[in-house]
């Protein structure tokens, strides 16, 4: 059956009524197959801004913490080899136990909050850091210690002055790793009352599309931003690899 | 006090084997070996589905990347993006928009497991000896022998290195799969008020001591699969 063209026209301009009307009185955010509700989103983007910090607060953390450790060890362990094996096998049961597990079983020690979050997140990063660090110093060329040696470096000055700067590319992809793994990896520090942006994901927005990729999103944009900004350090830092011919 | 006591460890390991009645459910046994092995089994199967899912879709698509020398930012950019990725955001996406249960939560923790495979496989490629290529296909072998017999052989320690760090992934967000429906481990961790804080602690020590067996095992498949002429050449 055909409806006549007035009609079809007015029934149109009814349904975009309809929609309209339906957007005030039900908001999308309501309707849990709604993939993403933008009406939610722009009213309320502000509620982000502090998990935001939060989750910034407990990846600088953790990260710094990881790296000074892992750094010290790498340095050590470049010092003595023998140190090579047990560090490298003690950071790797920290690195494979899931931060999830190890949030709990950290719990009877440290309790819930943030302390357990960046303690377990620092281990988290350890290996990562400590292997680069130590690879980038294995990958300096001997003759390049020799001549410092043959200038009269003392072992402190060969380390500080040669071997790092030239290891600098390797620890800085290894903090890069980590940085970004650390960030995606915190959202589950909402378990253990950690806040960050996982608790934009859990709980009441489980069920909740809108939330959880806006909040996806910022970590996600976070990790990016980081990746950048190591990226451009590592440029800085050494100038040298640019001019080097391919 | 938010800390529990230490003591409490003991507990967890008590309910690990024996069921105990729970003083959250009213006098109703929980835990037990019975629950531990089935959840054990049930974290172990999504695990397993998971990785071969991944390895079947990732594997390919990382050697031939590799052995073409091309797409280097697309390898690297997938296992940067990768990484960045959100555990709890994709399991809770995928239980609210395409759905619950094993079907649905293995393709998703695959999806978290390619990224480390591609680039270790691209990476593991990239660094064989072209010298060795050139051998081979002056020996006239096809493209396709040349990564199966030189090239992948010669990836083997980094190759693994790369499906190592995806069961790592997988297993720890498998952990989280009861948020979709999946019956694991992490049931005894995030049914607090099913099964107490013995039942999180004994959910939190066994989704350890899984990760380091799975991960201790691929350590050994590794040593296994490794020629070796390549492992002279590392020590």
């Amino acid at each position: 059956m055909s409806s006549p063209a007035p009609l079809a026209a007015a029934g149109h301009v009814g349904e975009g009524f309809f929609r309209e009307r339906n957007l005030e009185n039900l908001p999308c955010q309501a309707k849990e197959t709604e993939l993403f509700c933008w009406h939610w989103a722009t009213q309320n983007i502000g509620r982000y801004g502090a998990p935001t910090v939060q989750h910034l607060e407990i990846v600088v953390l953790s990260v710094l913490i990881g790296f000074t450790v892992a750094f010290a060890l790498a340095l050590f362990a470049h010092r003595s080899r023998w140190l090579q094996p047990p560090l490298l096998a003690a950071t790797g049961v920290l690195y494979t136990i899931p931060s999830i597990a190890f949030f709990f079983l950290l719990l009877p020690v440290t309790g819930f909050g943030r302390d357990t979050a960046i303690i377990v997140l620092a281990a988290y990063t350890l290996q990562i850091i400590y292997r680069n660090t130590l690879l980038g110093l294995a990958n300096v060329p001997p003759s390049v210690t020799d001549a410092a040696r043959g200038m009269g470096f003392t072992r402190r000055q060969i380390l500080w002055r040669v071997e790092l700067p030239l290891a600098i590319p390797e620890i800085i992809a290894g903090l890069r790793v980590a940085v970004v793994s650390t960030i995606a990896i915190a959202t589950l520090a909402v378990l253990i009352s950690a806040g960050g942006l996982g608790t934009e994901m859990y709980g009441s927005n489980l069920n909740f599309p809108t939330a959880i990729i806006i909040a996806g999103a910022i970590v996600i944009l976070m990790a990016l931003a980081f990746d950048l900004v190591l990226l451009t350090v590592q440029r800085l830092t050494t100038p040298w690899r640019r001019v080097r011919p391919r | 006090m938010s800390a529990l006591p230490l003591a409490s460890f003991g507990g967890a390991i008590e309910f690990i084997f024996t069921p105990q009645e729970s003083n959250v459910t009213g006098g109703k046994k929980v835990g037990g070996v019975d629950k531990s092995v089935e959840l054990v089994i049930g974290h172990l199967e999504v695990t397993v589905v998971a990785l071969a899912l991944a390895l079947v879709i990732a594997l390919p698509i990382g050697l031939y990347l590799g052995h073409r020398g091309r797409g280097e930012l697309l390898a690297v950019g997938i296992g940067n993006a990768g990484r960045a990725i959100p555990e709890l955001a994709v399991i809770a996406l995928v239980a609210t928009l395409i759905g619950v249960g094993m079907r649905n939560v293995a393709p998703a923790l695959a999806l978290l497991g390619i990224a480390p495979i591609i680039v270790n496989a691209y990476v593991g490629v990239r660094q064989v000896d072209p010298a060795a290529v050139d051998a081979a296909r002056g020996m006239g072998m096809s493209e396709l022998s040349i990564i199966r017999k030189v090239e992948l052989p010669l990836a083997v320690p980094t190759v693994m290195g790369g499906v190592r760090g995806a069961a790592i992934v997988i297993i720890a967000t498998a952990t989280i799969a009861p948020l979709a429906g999946v019956e694991t481990l992490g049931d005894f961790i995030l049914n607090r008020n099913v099964y107490g804080e013995n039942g999180l602690l004994a959910g939190a020590i066994l989704v350890a001591l899984l990760a380091l067996i799975i991960e201790g095992s691929l350590a050994l498949l590794q040593r296994f699969l490794t020629s070796d002429g390549l492992k002279l050449k590392t020590v």
